[in-house]
């Protein structure tokens, strides 16, 4: 069945077993964001290292997608400095809107959340924890030009 | 009593003609929401924008004649379905504008105040001052709650409110919540989220002891059971068109009509004007005081229909239909391990909104399996996160039920939990 497409194993995985949920005491700045219609949410930290990349620590509540976002985004973007990690946000929401292909060396695992375009009122959980990091990201004056 | 004979009811819907998901029957149990629309209520609509469209109130042509009848028909048959007299009946675009256009009179009667114009005799008790009180109630709909937190923050009152017991039910145990300091009580008939009817009797003695005011948000208890304002004894009625068969973009508000008479107006404009000159401007008698604008003739013309589709039912057919059915989905959930029913499990004054959550399940995930057999029903905060809060949850899932459902929804939605849980292992 469709749906699925949308619950793949990769994606139930990742819910059932999160990576890197807990918050870091340590951080440059903390958002929390909220998907105001299921009620997802998420507290999310961020902290610069020397090197320029940026660390990344949650906690959050909510459904399956959200929380295999989460946990997907956490590998893919945690140590990356703003450039990369943005271009990541940025390719889930052009795949999110069918706009471009899934691209694994980009999203890794973040590829099983393609069937989510199917379902419009999930893409936002999808999106909830990416957009949480930019939002820190930029809080923490981490965005450098390219 | 004679049940409804749903197979009939069903025919007059076209949408439940259609297939959903994978060529799915459509097992529409959000009505809570929005609810779908008969045959009658299209065709009145139609009907209206072919042969009687107009702008009602204005012109002097056949065609405005026709239609400026056709809405204050409506008017007065929506009225009398009410137990109310059509002068006392006011349209609006939704039930939240009706909210909006109360707690607004109190906002613009104390401004008015404070700038020393002029009001009419027995405004006074729309004129807030610092201290005095709003009383709410914890299982508000937002609609029902920001409006009248918006006002105290405007005016200096305060909003308090009537919390909730662990069963889902008021908590009437605070007698000092009603006091002479209270303004107005606004509460909900009956709760969107926990499907509790309250107890409305017990509300106006304690209001009326104090002398407040007292709106009821009668979105969920108009369409769904006989509602009589001639005996309730509330001041003000709110509720939406679309909830009860009828078009999106109407709303009501019902007033007593001595304090229409003098509630200053919420939106102005056209329409609502007795004269007017460039140095100000005198109101016209309610209802139209308050209908600022060109109205909103053809959806009023189809919520007239509904009104008439309803009646023909019978108010309290329809309430025994959904009692049924909300037995129904309460024994079957209670049949399944892991369901925590949010709301009262007992039948008294309970109305068909059954929400529940599910051990290790976000209701998000729950409503796409249930979305996925056919079965739409609403999941998230339900605009009630203060209630969500109150039970300890950030979102649940939530089936509600009208005329057109029948047990075998009831078993589709059982169905469906149970895919759900054997999906998600758990």
């Amino acid at each position: 069945m469709k749906l699925e497409n949308m619950y793949q194993e990769i994606i139930l995985d990742h819910y059932k077993r999160p990576h890197g949920k807990g918050l870091s005491e340590d951080f440059l700045a903390e958002v929390h964001h909220v998907n105001p219609t299921c009620g997802d949410e998420i507290t999310l930290r961020v902290s610069g290292n020397e090197d320029g990349t940026i660390s990344v620590s949650y906690n959050n509540e909510g459904c399956s997608i959200s929380q295999a976002s989460a946990s997907i985004m956490f590998d893919q973007i945690n140590d990356l400095d703003f450039v990369h990690g943005d271009n990541a946000v940025e390719h889930l929401v052009a795949m999110l809107q069918r706009t471009q292909e899934p691209n694994e060396e980009v999203l890794g695992d973040g590829i099983a959340l393609v069937g989510v375009a199917q379902y419009p009122a999930r893409v936002k959980c999808a999106l909830l924890p990416w957009m949480a990091w930019k939002d820190a990201a930029i809080q923490a004056g981490m965005k450098k030009e390219k | 009593m004679s049940r409804l004979d749903v197979a009939a009811i069903r025919a007059d819907f076209p949408i439940l003609k259609r297939t959903v998901r994978n060529d799915r029957r459509l097992v529409y149990l959000d009505s809570g929401a929005t609810s779908q629309k008969p045959y009658q209520v299209l065709d009145a609509e139609r009907d209206f924008y072919e042969n009687n469209n107009a702008a009602v109130h204005r012109g002097a042509h056949q065609l405005a004649e026709e239609a400026t009848d056709a809405f204050e028909h409506a008017r007065s048959n929506i009225a009398d379905f009410i137990g109310a007299n059509a002068d006392d009946l006011v349209f609006t675009k939704n039930a939240t504008e009706a909210i909006n256009l109360v707690s607004y009179a109190f906002l613009n009667a104390t401004l008015k105040s404070q700038h020393k114009k002029d009001l009419p005799a027995g405004s006074e008790r729309f004129i807030l001052k610092v201290g005095d009180e709003i009383l709410v109630t914890e299982m508000e709909h937002h609609a029902n709650l920001v409006p009248w937190q918006e006002l105290c923050d405007k005016t200096g009152a305060v909003l308090r409110w009537i919390g909730l017991t662990d069963e889902g039910r008021l908590d009437l145990s605070d007698d000092s919540l009603f006091n002479e300091r209270t303004k107005i009580v606004a509460l909900t008939h009956q709760s969107n989220l926990l499907g509790t009817v309250n107890d409305i009797p017990a509300i106006v003695k304690r209001a009326r002891a104090v002398d407040a005011l007292i709106l009821l948000d009668a979105c969920q208890s108009v369409p769904h059971m006989s509602v009589d304002v001639s005996t309730l004894g509330v001041d003000f009625l709110t509720w939406s068109g679309h909830k009860m068969l009828g078009p999106l973009g109407i709303g009501c508000l019902w007033g007593r009509a001595d304090l229409l008479a003098v509630m200053p107006p919420f939106i102005t404009g056209g329409s609502m004007i007795e004269v007017v000159t460039m140095s100000g401007s005198t109101f016209a008698a309610p209802p139209k005081r308050f209908e600022a604008g060109v109205p909103m003739a053809a959806q009023a013309v189809g919520l007239s229909a509904a009104v008439d589709y309803l009646r023909a039912l019978g108010m309290d057919k329809v309430a025994a239909h959904e009692h049924e059915m909300t037995q129904a989905t309460i024994s079957g959930l209670k049949s399944i391990p892991g369901i925590r029913i949010i709301g009262p499990e007992d039948l008294v004054d309970r109305g068909s909104a059954v929400s529940f959550v599910l051990d290790g399940l976000h209701p998000h995930d729950v409503g796409q399996i249930l979305d996925e057999n056919g079965v739409a029903v609403r999941v998230g905060h339900h605009c009630a996160k203060p209630v969500c809060a109150r039970y300890g949850i950030v979102a649940a899932t939530r089936a509600t039920y009208y005329v057109y459902n029948d047990l075998d929804d009831v078993d589709a939605l059982i169905e469906g939990i149970h895919a759900a849980k054997k999906f998600f292992g758990v």
